[in-house]
C-alpha cells in the first residue's frame, strides 16, 4: 500500500470532540423529509396526504430518473406535505408508528453491476452515492471509472470512523463486494490511524494519506490516485454510509440509523448519538448544550457545514453537528492591530499564531472582517493539497468562464475541498457558495 | 469602557444609516465604525462558519508597520542632510524633529487627498472603505524627494488615485502600483524638480525654522547614484553629501541624500523581517529581486563596459538608491505583483534584472528601480498567465497519456 504524504492544508485545534460513547435519540412523534438535501434532484411525489407508509416506502422519485426512487426513514401515515413558493414541495412529514415496519426488499442474488444499482435506486439508497464532477447525486445512466471512499474525516472535531465503524466490518464488506460488481473501489487510509475494519476488507485498493486536513476529504484523494478528467465520473460515497448500504444488504431492510457526533465547544458533553434520518435536530442538541449566549448549530463541521435551527431535519450523509458560539454580541475593540492571543489565526499577523502553548481557542461565527476584492495571493494554495491553482479557477467561477473552469479543474472539485480556502480568505469571499454555484451552472450548461 | 463606546457608536449609527441626517457620510462612518470595533456580522448559513482572524485591515497595518523604521530613519536623515548641508551641529533631537517637520506636511497632504478620494469613491459606489491607501499614503512621502513642492504632490497623489486605481475599479484591481505611479507622475511631469543636485536635500527650512542659511564649500546634494551617472569616465566615484567616499557600510547606514525612506539599508531590513515574519510579503519576489540585480549587476562588473554606473561593484548597487526599498515594499505588492508561486520567482529576477540594466544603460535615469517595478507590474498577468497555461497543459497531457 502506497502513502501519500501531503503538506498543504491546515488543522484548526476546536474543543468539544466527541467521547467514544453513544447515546439514544428519543423517538420524535413526527419525521419529516426534505428534498432539498439532494442536490440536483426534482421531486415528483408518489404518496398522498393520509398514505400508510413503511420504512423504505417510496415517498418520490427523481424526474429525470424515475427509478430513483427517495423513501420514508420510518413506518407510519403521511401526514402533510409541505409546500413553498411556487409549490416546490420543501417537506413531507410523516406520523410515526411507535415501532417500525420496514418494506422487504430482495437483496440476494445480485448476479451483476446493473441488478445491484437497481436494487439501491429502488430502495432509496442511491441518494448516498454522489459523483464528480459536480458533486452531486450519481447519475445511474452514466457508469463511473471507480468508486472512492474515504476512511476517514479530517475536518475539525471530525467523527472518529475506527469508532463509528466498530464491529461493521462484514457490512462494509458485503457493500464492497456488491458495488464491486459497477466498478473498482477504493478506499483512502488514514496514516496517523489504524483502523481494522478497514485495513482487513478484501476487494478493495487501498491507499494511506497522511498530512493535516483536508487530507481526508475523497476529492483530494482522488486528485492524488486517479483524477477526473473531462468526460469521466467518479463515484464518491462516505464510508458510514457505505457501512449501512452493507446493513441493508445483509438485512434487506431499509434502515437510515446512523452515528452522528455532536461536538463542539458549547456541547456540555460531546458524544456520539444514533440518529435515524428524518428526526429534527433538535432531539440530539436539546438540553446538552450551553445555552446562556446565542449559539450557532452547524449540521457538518464548521468548514463545510451548513447553520440549522433546532426543528430542522439533517441531510442523510450528516455525521456531526457542531455547536459554537454566534458571536454576535462580541464588540473587539480595535481587533485590527490588537495582539490578539485568544483568538486562532493560521496567519502570522495574529499573535496566538506564533506564540504556541495555548490550545483553548475562542470560536466564534463571526466573518473578523469585511468583504473586499482578492488582495493577498498564494493563501489559497497553502490550504488546497491538489493540482489546482485555486485562486484563478475561482476567478474563472466568478466570470462564469465554463471553458476555463475545465481547464482548471472544475470537474475535480467540490466545495468542501475550498472550505480552508474560505476559511483562510483575508478577503472573505464566500468561496464555496461560489464553487457550488459554479458547478450547477456549468452541470446545467453541459449535461 | 469599550462598552460603554460601543453603546456611543451604536447610538449615532442610525443617523448614518438611509434617511438618517448624515446618510451621506455612512462609508465614513463605517470605516471609523470597522476601525474601532471588528465587525460582528456572522457567517452566513452556507459556506465556513469560523473565520480566520486575519482581515485586510490587519494586513495591511502590518505593511504600514513595516515601514516604520524606514520612514522614522529617513526623517532623521532629512534632518542631517539639511544641517550637513548648511554647516550646522544641531544634535541628535534637533535634527530629528527638523526631519520631522519638513516630513509631516507630505503625509498630510497624501493622506488628505488620497483618503479623500477613497472615502467620496466609497459613498459613491455604495461600498466599505478599502484600506488599500493606508499603505499608498504612507509610502508616496517616502518615495518623492524632500524638496517637491506639496501641490505637486497633492496633484500627483489625486492623479494615482483616480487614474490607477479607481477606474480599475479600486484596491485589488489596479494592474500598477498606486505609490508608484505617484512618482512616475511627478518624475514625468517635472522632471526638474525630480532629479539634479538640489531637491534631495532641505537646503532651505522647515515651517520657518532654520530658513536661509548659506550652503558649505564642496556641498552636493545629488544621490550617489545621480553623482555615478554623470561621472565621466570609468572611475567609480560614490560620494555622500560632503564629496567623501562613501563604503558599503556607509551606503547601508544610509546617512546620505536620496528619498525620504529609500537611504537606510539597516531600516529596510527590519521592516523586511516583520513582512516575511508575517507573512504579508512573499519570500520569493523579495529574494529573486536581491538574486537578479546582484547577477546582472555582477555581469556589468566583468562585461568590460567602460563606465561608472557598469563597473560600480554588484553589491554596491543592492544597497544604494531605491532598490532595496522597491524590492521589499513596493514590488510585493501582491496585487500588482505576478500572483502565481512560480511566476513570483521570474517577477522579482526581472526586476531586480532590469533595474540595473536602467541604471547602466540609461544616464538619463539614474535609478532603475520604478520604472523596473512599473513595467514588470505590466507583464505580472503575462508571467502568470503562462504558469496557468503549464497547469492547464498537464490536465490535457494527463487525459491524453490515457
Amino acid at each position: 500500500m502506497t502513502t501519500i504524504k501531503l503538506k498543504k492544508g491546515l488543522d484548526i485545534p476546536l474543543q468539544g470532540q466527541a467521547a467514544q460513547e453513544t447515546m439514544g435519540v428519543s423517538r420524535p412523534d413526527v419525521f419529516a423529509v426534505v428534498p432539498d438535501h439532494f442536490a440536483g434532484i426534482t421531486p415528483r411525489l408518489v404518496v398522498h396526504e393520509g398514505d400508510r407508509v413503511k420504512a423504505g416506502t417510496p415517498l418520490f422519485h427523481d424526474k429525470a430518473h424515475e427509478a430513483m426512487n427517495f423513501v420514508s426513514p420510518v413506518s407510519g401515515e403521511v401526514l402533510a406535505i409541505n409546500r413553498g413558493d411556487r409549490r416546490k414541495v420543501m417537506s413531507i412529514t410523516i406520523k410515526a408508528d411507535t415501532q417500525d415496519e420496514f418494506e422487504a426488499f430482495d437483496t440476494k442474488n445480485l448476479a451483476d453491476g446493473e441488478q445491484v444499482k437497481q436494487l439501491l435506486l429502488k430502495a432509496g439508497l442511491w441518494m448516498f452515492i454522489k459523483q464528480r464532477p459536480y458533486d452531486v447525486i450519481a447519475n445511474p445512466d452514466k457508469q463511473p471509472k471507480a468508486i472512492f471512499i474515504s476512511g476517514f474525516d479530517s475536518a475539525p472535531l471530525a467523527p472518529d470512523y475506527a469508532y463509528v465503524l466498530k464491529g461493521q466490518g462484514s457490512a462494509l464488506q458485503t457493500a464492497v463486494d456488491a458495488l464491486s460488481k459497477i466498478a473498482k473501489v477504493h478506499i483512502g487510509l488514514n496514516a496517523r490511524q489504524h483502523n481494522v475494519e478497514l485495513s482487513s476488507l478484501k476487494n478493495v485498493d487501498f491507499t494511506a494519506f497522511d498530512g493535516p486536513h483536508p487530507a481526508g476529504n475523497v476529492g483530494v484523494q482522488i486528485n492524488h490516485v486517479n483524477p477526473v478528467n473531462k468526460g469521466e465520473t467518479v463515484w464518491t460515497i462516505n464510508i458510514q454510509d457505505l457501512a449501512l448500504i452493507g446493513r441493508f444488504l445483509q438485512t434487506g431492510k431499509v434502515d437510515l440509523v446512523k452515528l452522528v457526533a455532536l461536538t463542539g465547544p458549547m456541547v456540555i458533553e460531546p458524544k456520539y448519538y444514533r440518529y435515524r434520518y428524518g428526526a429534527p435536530a433538535g432531539q440530539i442538541v436539546r438540553g446538552s448544550v450551553h445555552n446562556e449566549i446565542p449559539l450557532r448549530i452547524v449540521s457538518g463541521n464548521v468548514l463545510s457545514g451548513h447553520q440549522i435551527d433546532l426543528d430542522e431535519v439533517l441531510e442523510p450523509t450528516a455525521n456531526q453537528i457542531s455547536v459554537i458560539a454566534e458571536g454576535s454580541d462580541t464588540h473587539e475593540f480595535m481587533g485590527w492591530i490588537m495582539p490578539r492571543f485568544n483568538i486562532f489565526s493560521q496567519n502570522k499577523t495574529v499573535a496566538s499564531a506564533f506564540l504556541c502553548g495555548k490550545k483553548d481557542f475562542e470560536y466564534d461565527a463571526r466573518m473578523l472582517g469585511g468583504r473586499r476584492a482578492i488582495i493577498v495571493s498564494g493563501e489559497y494554495d497553502k490550504v488546497l493539497p491538489m493540482d489546482i491553482l485555486p485562486e484563478y479557477l475561482l476567478k474563472a467561477m466568478i466570470a462564469g468562464n465554463l471553458d476555463k473552469m475545465e481547464q482548471l479543474g472544475a470537474y475535480e472539485i467540490a466545495p468542501e475541498d475550498m472550505a480552508l480556502c474560505e476559511y483562510v480568505c483575508t478577503s472573505k469571499m464566500p468561496v464555496q457558495a461560489i464553487v457550488r454555484q459554479a458547478l450547477d451552472n456549468m452541470k446545467k450548461e453541459l449535461e | 469602557m469599550f462598552e460603554k463606546l460601543y453603546k456611543i457608536v451604536e447610538k449615532l449609527r442610525p443617523n448614518f444609516e438611509e434617511g438618517g441626517k448624515f446618510h451621506a457620510f455612512h462609508s465614513l462612518f463605517d470605516g471609523f465604525d470597522t476601525f474601532l470595533f471588528t465587525p460582528n456580522t456572522t457567517a452566513k448559513r452556507n459556506g465556513v462558519q469560523i473565520h480566520d482572524a486575519t482581515d485586510s485591515k490587519r494586513t495591511m497595518i502590518m505593511v504600514v508597520i513595516a515601514l516604520i523604521p524606514a520612514m522614522l530613519f529617513g526623517m532623521y536623515n532629512v534632518g542631517y542632510q539639511h544641517f550637513l548641508a548648511t554647516g550646522q551641529d544641531a544634535g541628535f533631537w534637533a535634527t530629528f524633529a527638523f526631519g520631522l517637520l519638513a516630513v509631516l506636511p507630505y503625509y498630510l497632504v497624501s493622506y488628505i487627498v488620497g483618503l479623500g478620494i477613497e472615502f467620496t469613491v466609497a459613498q459613491w459606489k455604495h461600498e466599505e472603505i478599502a484600506e488599500g491607501f493606508l499603505v499608498t499614503g504612507f509610502l508616496i512621502p517616502l518615495i518623492v524627494p524632500i524638496n517637491t513642492p506639496l501641490w505637486m504632490v497633492a496633484l500627483a497623489t489625486a492623479f494615482a488615485v483616480i487614474f490607477a486605481k479607481e477606474i480599475f475599479g479600486g484596491t485589488g484591481y489596479n494592474i500598477f502600483n498606486v505609490a508608484l505611479i505617484t512618482r512616475a507622475f511627478l518624475f514625468f511631469a517635472y522632471p526638474t524638480k525630480m532629479s539634479g543636485d538640489q531637491v534631495f536635500v532641505r537646503t532651505e527650512g522647515t515651517w520657518g525654522w532654520d530658513n536661509g542659511h548659506a550652503l558649505v564649500d564642496g556641498f552636493s546634494g545629488a544621490t550617489p547614484l545621480g553623482k555615478l551617472a554623470t561621472s565621466e569616465g570609468v572611475q567609480v566615484q560614490i560620494t555622500n553629501t560632503l564629496g567623501n567616499q562613501m563604503t558599503f557600510l556607509d551606503a547601508m547606514n544610509g546617512l546620505y541624500p536620496g528619498s525620504v525612506g529609500e537611504t537606510c539599508t539597516w531600516a529596510i531590513l527590519l521592516g523586511a523581517c516583520l513582512l516575511l515574519f508575517t507573512g504579508v510579503a512573499s519570500w520569493k519576489t523579495m529574494l529573486s529581486i536581491f538574486v537578479g540585480g546582484g547577477l546582472m549587476a555582477f555581469i556589468f562588473n566583468i562585461s568590460g563596459i567602460e563606465n561608472a554606473a557598469a563597473t560600480t561593484p554588484w553589491y554596491m548597487h543592492l544597497v544604494l538608491g531605491g532598490f532595496a526599498f522597491g524590492a521589499v515594499f513596493m514590488a510585493t505588492d501582491p496585487v500588482t505583483s505576478a500572483r502565481t508561486e512560480t511566476g513570483k520567482w521570474i517577477y522579482g529576477c526581472l526586476i531586480g534584472m532590469l533595474a540595473i540594466v536602467i541604471r547602466v544603460l540609461n544616464p538619463g535615469y539614474p535609478e532603475g528601480m520604478m520604472l523596473a517595478i512599473l513595467l514588470m507590474n505590466a507583464f505580472a498577468p503575462l508571467i502568470d498567465w503562462f504558469v496557468v497555461q503549464a497547469n492547464i497543459k498537464r490536465r490535457l497531457s494527463r487525459l491524453q497519456t490515457k
